[in-house]
């Protein structure tokens, strides 16, 4: 139980618990005490001096121990004869506050005159005009002049970038150190600093790439004055022209909360988006999101978008109408009949993935989801349930990431299972090579790759350290990625861990069960529309008459499938770009992307979230169940063309997880702590609070047909001289939704093929080589970079940047073109 | 001269060599605490000692070692050889003239509060006097004085030097204790304090040089010795740093509460060609300017007397100003001085120090209006206690009794 | 490869056993010290070798050398004086001196002479208040203090270093001068 403690401020008294600063208690108050230095999400640093209030204590009698009493039986207070700092303050039992007295608001006006002297007054230009803490505080608080000269204010320069994606206005800049901090506190990424000292203390980065951090962006929106923006959005627009609009961010399977800030642009008339914000959910992403979600919407603008419906003629895809392709569509799937083969992915929506189910139900073929990990059959069943809340996690709770680089391939839960790791859980972090997280695990357990099978064998069944804090942990959270996994693998990991939750009692409760770490925002929807994968596509590709494929890209995944896919009698494709699979299809359909349309989501902790559409689609697109459908009418099945809000409700009335899930649930919303809004004199940032819906998290799916058992997988033996291949995942790829965007182009991975320098050295290979990896039947090419952290003998692939590799595979190296021989 | 507890090498030849320090009773005190004492003894005896740090702030030294929770280890004791407060000079002749006699505090210090590490903050500037206590401490290792399991007991010590590069932010003993951990010399947010969470996040004690060099004396002669000399709330002696426009500047290690007219005339022998003194600075460039009357002259120079005055006595640097010193020129020089030395990390300060010393400047060149002597004093009080730590109160001392005793001279300014 | 590490491996050794194992970043401070006596100044390159050893950023690395005065990111002249007119040494001349000395040198405080050879900065208190004028002398890996100084006096000094400077046979003797000044 906590502790709690009674106060009085400013003549009112509220209970908080112990521990908790003078500012926050006043908030609870709804009282405003200003600050700037002071984040309820870092530690207090008392720097800024502006929330000086008057703190008395009661008068305790040495003696007795007792509190001494005035006359009228009241206890004696004794105010000390400074200010306190109300941000470093904690508050004690029987504390009186004032936060307004004469001698409070001078100290207020005295240091806010201090940081005005040296600030510049652009407000009218600053991009944190309107939402600047500083203006709000100077309005409420400030002086109404200063009596320092201008002339001698310093002069600093305006445009210093940190790195290429954040700039500094060093005169603008109030030395809070909120970004330092950040970037030391919770990204663990110091990246940024202070160099020199007083006056001309500044903010630097020595970093390469400049500030190198992938949550680098969440330091413009704690950033308290306009001195940081992100190189997106500086001189984008003013804060007052834009619109909100909340809504889900889909780039990996953390589902955070976002705010698109739209505007209508006056040249084009058309509505834009000019940034991406984080929106407060405490239980998915707090305030912050990761680079790639801020910076990475550009795809939506992309001129390479398809408009227009496509169909293949003498060999050459042209445009036609919508009818023409539709009823192209319609004959080829009448025709193939059972013999279709229908293929999704977790860029879809709910709704889009239960159309396609059921029209692939209809004509009785086959659904599969094209992913990158199998299981989600087993998320489904023992995944986390309703009432979980990774910030909950602290002492007497196990974490167990198996099998995933989370700084990667899941920022946000990166940081999260990393507070939990600080508040006390035991982390235990389980892979072949070496992780980001490894610095904050208790303990690490490094197996080989390919030898997966034992490395669980020795945490479920063993006697080890590890092995007991997974059994006798109170509440036991496991994750699974794909690294170094093909799908059989994974629906392996997947099996084994499930059953290591159930049979030591983890399932069903809150804080407790199995997370995959999907690539994509809805791959675990897909699952509990019941989708599975297909390990043995590419035969049932060959075996198809034809294949539907929709916002899917296998063909730049596999070789395989791209053979594969020649052989079938014809493919349809639905996507936002010309992939390297709609080059291959006889018909394309021209869809919508997430921020153009609405719909509902479910992310890898089984929260199902509802997002809007933030702006007008592009001419001649459709959203992909309506695409589903118009196919369906033409050719004669019974499905007909729907809006997104009937599919939901013909999906949530029909039995299933989603049974009784109401649109109002998904969008409700609570008051949340710390209070981050937007609309408070001062405020913690610039993250949006949340108007729009916290999401649910689904009840686990019991009724659902237990998997079928996993193969074990073969150990692999690697022959002297051969490497084993294993496919990893890296957070800047080269998928279409990412090298669209400008901002990131200079941190997608240049590496494609990455080998432990010990290897490199024995086949004389040096970082930036071209290189060529010989694998049964084809060769892959790429650029090789080097990894201490790795093991020996592995040579790592990252997905999604043109290399088909989807599962372990014997491989041989050799270099194609020494790096110094480039010009 | 009086008896000297700290500044022996005056009148011994030769103390900062070992065979020398030890032909004079070096170290016995040290093998027998080790031996024969428990680290209660040793913080009892300088508790009865009424020892007073002598670092600025004049905390009990006992009492200060006695916060050491005995639940969490190891403990540390770092001491403070940063000297940098202008007008200070006192441990640097300790460190280079009567090294052992510090480093037998230092380690007779550690013993009370049961370090086995302990570790030597020197100021940048001191490298080659760090250097020579590298090779001491070697020397002192070899010897057995040092080192593992001393004296075949269970107790093992070990002294390391750290050196600082710059800053005298470093002094203050939280920024001194981040320095040491490889940070910005920032200081840090109290509580939780030093003696609680210090070094590395572990219960360490922090003294100055000076403090430490009494510890031998106090420890070996007994407290009874040492409250001998000094007065009953500010017993021992204490090194007075006398510098300004005196004849003989220099240290003066003289019993406490001696008054300002026996250091500046007696030992001082006066002001530079007889001129008339003006004020008395007791603290270094952190001191508020004292009027030299005559009941300021012959006010004793203890812990209690100063602050009567007004003052504070602080290290004791005592800069003696005449009158052809105009005090807005010094004015401007402490000022600089805050200004340069301010960490940055709280508002008042940085900016505070900054604008003090726009105005100043414009003051001192005599091209500022009338108002500016108010502005000035202004800026200074909006500082005043606001700072995150005394650096910045520090920096308005000076200024606020200068312009409250002296206006004059600032106005002298104006019409120039 | 670590060119720092790999050249004072010893020297190295003995600055991360003076700390807890767990504290390795206290080495940043002695390391930069190091790489300064050999250097004269630290370089970016040898900011991000201090990083590796101390296992922080170059960016923690190079905002200690901000921070503190002495260390130096770029290369100064080879012999750096720094006049000390802090308080109690104006009060004593110090000004008057550092004016004098900088005008038979032909520069400003704060700047190098036209060969590179001398700079002069004005610093903050020393520690040497009773024997003012004083300078303190960074050269190469030394730094030494000189009290009770003239104008003369110091051009004397400066003129025999620069000549030992150029005669690559003897190399810079490095003790405190304590010219005149004693505490007896
Ligand atoms: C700005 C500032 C500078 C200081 N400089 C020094 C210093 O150079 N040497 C010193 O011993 N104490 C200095 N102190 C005092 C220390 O913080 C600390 O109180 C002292 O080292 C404790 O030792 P003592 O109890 O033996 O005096 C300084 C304090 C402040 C606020
Ligand atoms: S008062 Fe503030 S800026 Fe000045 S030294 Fe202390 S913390 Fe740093
Ligand atoms: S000091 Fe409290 S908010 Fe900055």
């Amino acid at each position: 139980m906590e502790k709690l403690v009674t106060l009085q401020i400013d003549g009112r008294s509220v209970t908080v618990p112990a521990g908790t600063m003078i500012v926050d208690a006043a908030k609870k108050l709804d009282i405003i005490i200003p600050t700037f230095c002071y984040h309820p999400k870092l530690k207090p640093a008392g720097m800024c001096r502006v929330c000086l209030v008057d703190v008395g204590r009661p008068q305790i009698d040495r003696a007795t121990n007792q509190p001494v009493l005035n006359e009228d039986g009241t206890p004696k207070i004794v105010f000390g004869p400074k200010l306190e700092t109300a941000c470093t303050t904690p508050v004690s039992e029987g504390m009186v506050v004032w936060g307004a007295t004469e001698k409070v608001m001078e100290a207020r006006k005295e240091i806010l005159e201090f940081l005005l002297t040296s600030h510049p007054l652009d407000c009218p230009v600053c991009d944190k005009g309107g939402e600047c803490p500083l203006q709000n505080l100077t309005l409420k608080f400030g002086p109404t002049e200063s009596r320092f000269e201008f002339d001698e204010k310093k002069h600093l320069s305006k445009h210093v970038p940190l790195g290429e994606l954040i700039y500094l206005d060093r005169e603008r800049c109030i030395q809070c150190g909120r970004c330092v901090r950040f970037q030391d506190q919770i990204a663990d990424d110091p990246v940024i600093g202070f160099s020199e000292r007083g006056r001309s203390i500044q903010i630097v980065s020595f970093s390469e790439p400049g500030f190198d951090s992938i949550f680098s962006g969440n330091t413009t929106d704690i950033c308290p004055v306009g001195a940081l923006t992100t190189a997106d959005f500086r001189f984008g627009a003013r804060t007052w022209e834009m619109e909100n609009k909340a809504s889900i961010c889909t780039q990996c399977s953390v589902g955070c909360n976002i705010i698109y800030n739209t505007r209508r642009e006056v040249k084009s008339g058309k509505i834009v988006i000019k940034r991406v914000m984080p929106r407060q959910n405490e239980e998915v992403n707090e305030i912050w999101i990761c680079d790639k979600g801020r910076f990475t919407y550009h795809y939506a603008n992309s001129p390479e978008r398809l408009t227009t419906p496509l169909i293949r003629r003498n060999g050459e895809l042209v445009r036609v109408s919508w009818e023409e392709a539709i009823e192209f569509a319609a004959q080829k799937v009448k025709a193939a009949g059972s013999k279709l083969a229908v293929i999704a992915s977790g860029r879809l929506s709910n709704e889009d993935l239960y159309t396609l189910k059921k029209f692939s139900t209809e004509i009785e073929g086959k659904a599969i989801l094209h992913t990158t990990i199998s299981g989600g059959d087993w998320v489904s069943r023992v995944g986390m349930a309703p009432g979980s809340d990774l910030s909950k996690l602290e002492k007497g709770s196990t974490i167990l990431v198996f099998a995933s680089d989370l700084h990667e391939e899941a920022p946000l839960w990166w940081l999260r299972v990393k507070g939990a790791a600080e508040r006390g859980a035991t982390l235990i972090v389980a892979n072949a090579r070496k992780t980001r997280l490894d610095k904050f695990a208790t303990h690490t357990l490094r197996y080989r790759y390919g030898e997966e099978a034992k490395a669980l064998d020795e945490i479920i069944s063993g006697k080890s350290e590890i092995s007991m804090a997974v059994k006798e942990a109170e509440n036991l959270v496991v994750f699974y990625g794909s690294d170094g996994l093909g799908l059989a693998q994974s629906a392996y990991v997947a099996e084994k861990l499930a059953g290591l939750l159930t049979s030591t009692g983890h399932t069903g409760k809150p804080n407790n069960g199995l997370i995959a770490v999907w690539q994509k925002g809805n791959d675990q929807g897909a699952w509990e529309l019941g989708y599975k994968t297909d390990q043995h596509l590419e035969d049932t590709i060959s075996a198809a008459m034809g294949v539907y494929i929709a916002g899917a890209d296998p063909v730049s995944e596999d070789p395989g499938l791209k053979i594969a896919l020649q052989r079938a009698g014809f493919i349809i494709v639905q996507d936002l770009f010309l992939t390297d699979t709609a080059r291959l299809a006889d018909v394309v359909f021209p869809a919508q992307a997430v921020m153009e349309r609405e719909g509902t989501a479910v992310t890898g902790e089984r929260r199902m979230q509802y997002y809007a559409p933030a702006v007008c689609e592009p001419e001649g697109t459709r959203p992909d169940h309506s695409i589903t459908c118009a196919i369906a009418q033409a050719a004669g099945m019974s499905l007909t063309v729907a809006t997104t809000a009937e599919i939901f409700e013909q999906m949530t009335a029909a039995p299933g997880v989603f049974h009784n899930i109401t649109l109002n649930q998904l969008r409700e919303t609570c008051e949340q702590w710390p209070r981050i809004g937007r609309n408070e004199v001062y405020y913690a940032g610039t993250a949006f609070d949340n108007k729009d819906g916290l999401g649910v998290i689904l009840p686990l799916n019991q009724d659902q047909e237990k998997p079928l058992p996993a193969a074990i997988p073969e150990a692999v033996t690697v022959p002297q001289g051969q490497f084993l291949a294993v496919p990893v995942t890296r957070l800047y790829d080269r998928g279409g939704t990412v090298i669209t965007s400008d901002m990131v182009k200079e941190r997608i991975t240049r590496n494609l093929i990455s080998l432990n320098p010990k290897d490199a050295d024995k086949i004389k290979a040096a970082a930036g080589d071209r290189i060529l990896l010989h694998l049964a039947g084809r060769d892959i090419e790429g650029l090789l970079g080097l990894d201490n952290g790795q093991p020996e003998g592995v040579v790592l692939v990252t997905r999604s940047m043109g290399a088909l590799l989807s599962t372990p595979a014997l491989a041989a190296v050799s270099v194609i073109e020494p790096a110094t021989q480039k010009s | 001269m009086s008896d000297l507890f700290l500044l022996r090498h005056r009148t011994i030849a030769g103390l900062n060599q070992l065979s020398i320090y030890l032909e004079n009773g070096g170290f016995k005190t040290w093998k027998k605490a080790v031996t024969a004492q428990k680290p209660e003894d040793l913080i009892n005896e300088v508790k009865a000692s009424g020892l007073r740090g002598r670092g600025g702030a004049g905390f009990p030294t006992g009492v200060k070692w006695s916060f050491l929770p005995n639940n969490i280890w190891p403990h540390y004791v770092v001491a403070n050889s940063d000297e940098s407060e202008p007008g200070t000079f006192k441990d640097r002749e300790i460190l280079e003239y009567n090294p052992y006699q510090f480093l037998e505090g230092l380690m007779l210090a550690s013993y009370a509060v049961q370090a086995k590490d302990a570790y030597i903050y020197f100021r940048g500037e001191f490298w080659q006097i760090a250097r020579r206590f590298d090779e001491r401490i070697a020397e002192l290792t070899a010897s057995g004085y040092l080192g593992d399991h001393l004296f075949g007991t269970d107790y093992s010590l070990r002294i390391h030097t750290h050196l600082g590069a710059g800053a005298y932010i470093c002094g203050e003993e939280t920024a001194l204790l981040e320095s040491i951990e490889g940070r910005l010399g920032q200081p840090r947010l109290r509580p939780p304090f030093p003696a609680v969470e210090g070094l590395f996040g572990l219960p360490t004690v922090i003294n100055n040089v000076e403090t430490l060099t009494n510890l031998p004396v106090i420890i070996g002669e007994g407290a009874a010795r040492f409250r001998s000399v000094g007065t009953e709330k500010s017993p021992g002696t204490k090194i007075f740093s006398l510098s300004g426009r005196v004849k003989k500047p220099g240290n003066y290690e003289l019993p406490l509460g001696t008054t300002f007219r026996e250091l500046i005339f007696t030992h001082g022998e006066g002001i530079i060609n007889d001129a008339k003194i003006k004020a008395i600075m007791p603290a270094g460039a952190s001191s508020a300017l004292i009027p030299a009357t005559d009941v300021a002259l012959d006010t004793p120079m203890d812990y209690e007397s100063v602050p009567a005055l007004g003052g504070q006595l602080g290290s004791a640097s005592v800069i003696i100003l005449d009158e052809t010193v105009n005090i807005s020129d010094l004015v401007k020089d402490t000022v600089h001085f805050f200004k340069h030395e301010s960490c940055g990390k709280c508002t008042p300060c940085r900016e505070g120090t900054y604008w003090m010393s726009c105005i100043i400047d414009r003051i001192v060149s005599g091209k500022s209006k009338k108002e500016d002597i108010d502005l000035l004093l202004t800026v200074a009080r909006n500082m005043q206690n606001k700072c995150f730590c005394a650096l910045g109160e520090f920096s308005t001392t000076a200024v606020v009794s200068a312009i409250d005793k002296f206006r004059a001279d600032f106005e002298a300014r104006l019409e120039s | 490869m670590n060119q720092l590490l790999r050249k004072h491996s010893l020297e190295v050794e003995k600055i991360l056993a003076k700390y807890p194992p767990d504290q390795k970043r206290a080495v940043v401070m002695p390391l930069l010290h190091l790489v300064q006596q050999e250097d004269g100044f630290i370089s970016r390159e040898r900011m991000q070798e201090i990083a590796e050893i101390a296992g922080i950023t170059t960016t923690e690395v190079a905002s200690v050398v901000g921070f503190y005065t002495l260390f130096h990111d770029a290369p100064g002249a080879r012999i750096k004086i720094q006049v000390c007119t802090d308080v109690a040494c104006d009060l004593r001349g110090a000004r008057e001196y550092l004016n004098g000395l900088c005008s038979q040198l032909g520069i400003n405080p704060g700047e190098t002479t036209e060969d590179g050879l001398v700079s002069i900065e004005e610093v903050k208190c020393l520690a040497a208040c009773d024997h003012a004028p004083m300078f303190q002398a960074h050269i190469g890996d030394a730094l030494e203090y000189h009290e009770n100084q003239t104008v003369e006096r110091t051009l004397d000094w400066l003129k025999s270093m620069i000549a030992s400077m150029k005669s690559p046979a003897s190399a810079v003797e490095k003790k405190t001068t304590d010219d005149g000044g004693s505490h007896e």
